[in-house]
């Protein structure tokens, strides 16, 4: 960091960054915790006719406060309609009729593959993480898939215990010789950087720095050699307005919930 | 046709120690008051299953009912881990737990080939994923007409599946809405069934194309109103964020949950009464 104070956090432009990413009219699979935070603030700023459906059944959703949970009344009460989970998985996933997969992570490597099962041994497990739930689906059948996580040597590591959900296996084409239908992750947002993936290898690759982070920041909290694009820019710090709508949001979901948006669910 | 019965005594008649058990519900309409049922009468040895298992599988494990578990997701919705389903996975407390892991659609699929009476379900799932590693009971086949590789994973046919909704009529009738979840295939995958209801009512006034169980098809039909509490039915409680964040350190150590257990539910009658001491021990109205 450089010693003047941004007036933004990390997780604020983490958030920022994903959310400008989803283009309006954009047919969006939601995963609950930060990429719903950022799907949400998109629909509030700059892509109102954004699509949200959430795996638990409701499909163009428009909370006016951030869900804590997947199945939560308000995502029911403000959808346009509300499905059979066996419909959503059926029909509009694996219908081929989503646009992206926006999803969150507890670990992912370096050509994007995503970890939410286990630390250590499957069989004799670390830690017991919560599990695939819809993600090995939305990762393959999205057209394309954004992952949104904070950057650290624990959940960026060099060899995931588990894949849970594919982003390019072994890199290269392997995705596309594996039958997977969606192109894969284009784009990681973390709270320093966007990594996106090289054209040929499909090895992540950071593009974009935040504001005040250095690049040895994001290598030291990546566990493997971290490729470093020739043109490496500086993610825009967030606009005024996109800040400001997410401030409001947050504090909305905070009086309504009790408190901030929680994890997975 | 379903009786109107009291829930202990559908939960007497229709568990058996050994069975497969669907208690299901997507954060919406999750069947606590019969999950407390399930531990007040000792049931043990049971296979549970449910897409995303929380806070009551979470006592239902805890309190060394279940033999196994079959599952998608568990966790505890907008708060973290599952301790006790956590311990009995990594450390065997109270005893081992068996599990079968699938995804979502893997699970949602293998509802509807129950309830279609088909012996597996079908889908395009799992490629790339570690999953069919380490779960037998996903496989892969070619399909016979373009020669394609899809999973394939055999169907869930539990014993008895339990849900909570909304309202039920006088003959049996039950209606749901909002997120229903799998909550219609779970019951009609099932050899039996158990519904909660939040009320009996005398006309459902269901609009044609609402989610209605026919009563024929429910073995059993239980008013508890405010049977998902800390979960919610959608026009008549809300959820309670609060007791979801309480129950972490709540479950946290093996002695304050066993403790916890037996004051709210081995030493109460029902689920009301679950809800008294509740309210006197956090000291705030529940329900």
């Amino acid at each position: 960091m450089t010693d003047r104070q941004p007036d933004f956090t990390a997780t604020e432009i983490m958030t920022v960054a994903a959310s400008r990413l989803l283009r309006d009219g954009t047919v969006c699979f939601v995963g609950i915790g930060l990429p719903s935070t950022a799907a949400n603030l998109a629909r509030l700023t700059h892509a109102p006719d954004v699509v949200l459906i959430y795996e638990s059944g409701p499909i163009g959703a428009k909370p006016t406060v951030l869900p804590l949970s997947i199945g939560d009344g308000e995502l029911a009460e403000t959808a346009d309609t509300v499905v059979g989970t066996p419909e959503i998985f059926r029909y509009w996933l694996q219908g081929g009729r989503i646009d992206v997969g926006f999803l969150g992570a507890a670990q992912v490597d370096r050509f994007a593959n995503i970890n939410t099962t286990v630390i250590g041994p499957y069989d004799k497990p670390k830690v017991r993480l919560p599990g695939a739930g819809g993600a090995p689906e939305i990762a393959a059948q999205a057209r394309e898939v954004f992952i949104v996580l904070k950057q650290s040597p624990k959940s960026f590591v060099d060899k995931l215990p588990f894949i849970t959900s594919a982003g390019y296996l072994d890199g290269g084409d392997a995705r596309q010789k594996a039958g997977i239908p969606g192109a894969g992750p284009t784009a990681v947002i973390t709270d320093l950087g966007i990594l996106t993936p090289d054209p040929v290898t499909r090895e992540l690759t950071l593009t974009s720095i935040h504001p005040g982070v250095t690049v040895e920041q994001v290598t030291a909290a990546t566990g493997w050699d971290l490729k470093i694009s020739p043109d490496l820019r500086t993610t825009p710090a967030p606009e005024p307005d996109a800040l400001a709508a997410l401030r409001d949001l947050q504090d909305r979901t905070a009086r309504a919930h009790g408190q901030a948006a929680g994890g997975e669910g | 046709m379903a009786s109107i019965t009291p829930l202990r005594d559908a939960v007497a008649g229709l568990i058996r120690d050994g069975d497969t058990v669907a208690l299901e519900g997507f954060t919406h309409l999750i069947p606590h008051a019969a999950g407390h049922e399930i531990i007040r009468q000792g049931k043990t040895d049971l296979t549970l299953v449910r897409m995303t298992p929380d806070l009551i599988y979470d006592q239902i494990i805890g309190m060394g009912c279940a033999a196994k578990l079959i599952f998608s997701w568990g966790g505890n919705p907008g708060v973290g881990s599952l301790h006790r389903f956590r311990d009995a996975v990594e450390q065997g407390w109270p005893h081992p737990l068996a599990y079968e892991e699938h995804s979502h659609a893997g699970l949602a699929n293998a509802y509807v080939a129950g309830a279609s009476n088909l012996p597996f379900a079908l889908l395009r799932g799992y490629t790339g994923s570690d999953l069919p590693k380490v779960n037998p009971n996903i496989r892969f086949i070619e399909c016979p007409f373009t020669g394609e590789t899809l999973a394939a994973i055999p169907s869930i046919r539990p014993d008895v599946t339990v849900i909570h909704a909304q309202k039920a009529d006088r003959r049996g009738n039950v209606l749901l809405w909002g997120i229903i979840g799998v909550q219609k295939e779970a019951v009609l995958a099932a050899k039996r069934s158990i519904v909660t209801v939040e009320e009996v009512v005398d006309s459902l006034d269901a609009p044609p194309n609402a989610c209605v169980l026919p009563g024929w098809a429910v073995s059993a039909l239980c008013p508890v109103p405010g049977g998902a509490y800390p979960s919610y039915a959608q026009g008549y409680s809300a959820r309670d964020n609060r007791f979801y964040k309480e129950w972490d350190p709540i479950a946290r150590s093996r002695e304050g949950f066993a403790a916890w257990m037996k004051r709210h539910v081995l030493d109460t009658d029902d689920f009301d009464g679950f809800k008294r001491v509740l309210a006197e021990t956090a000291g705030r109205e529940i329900g």
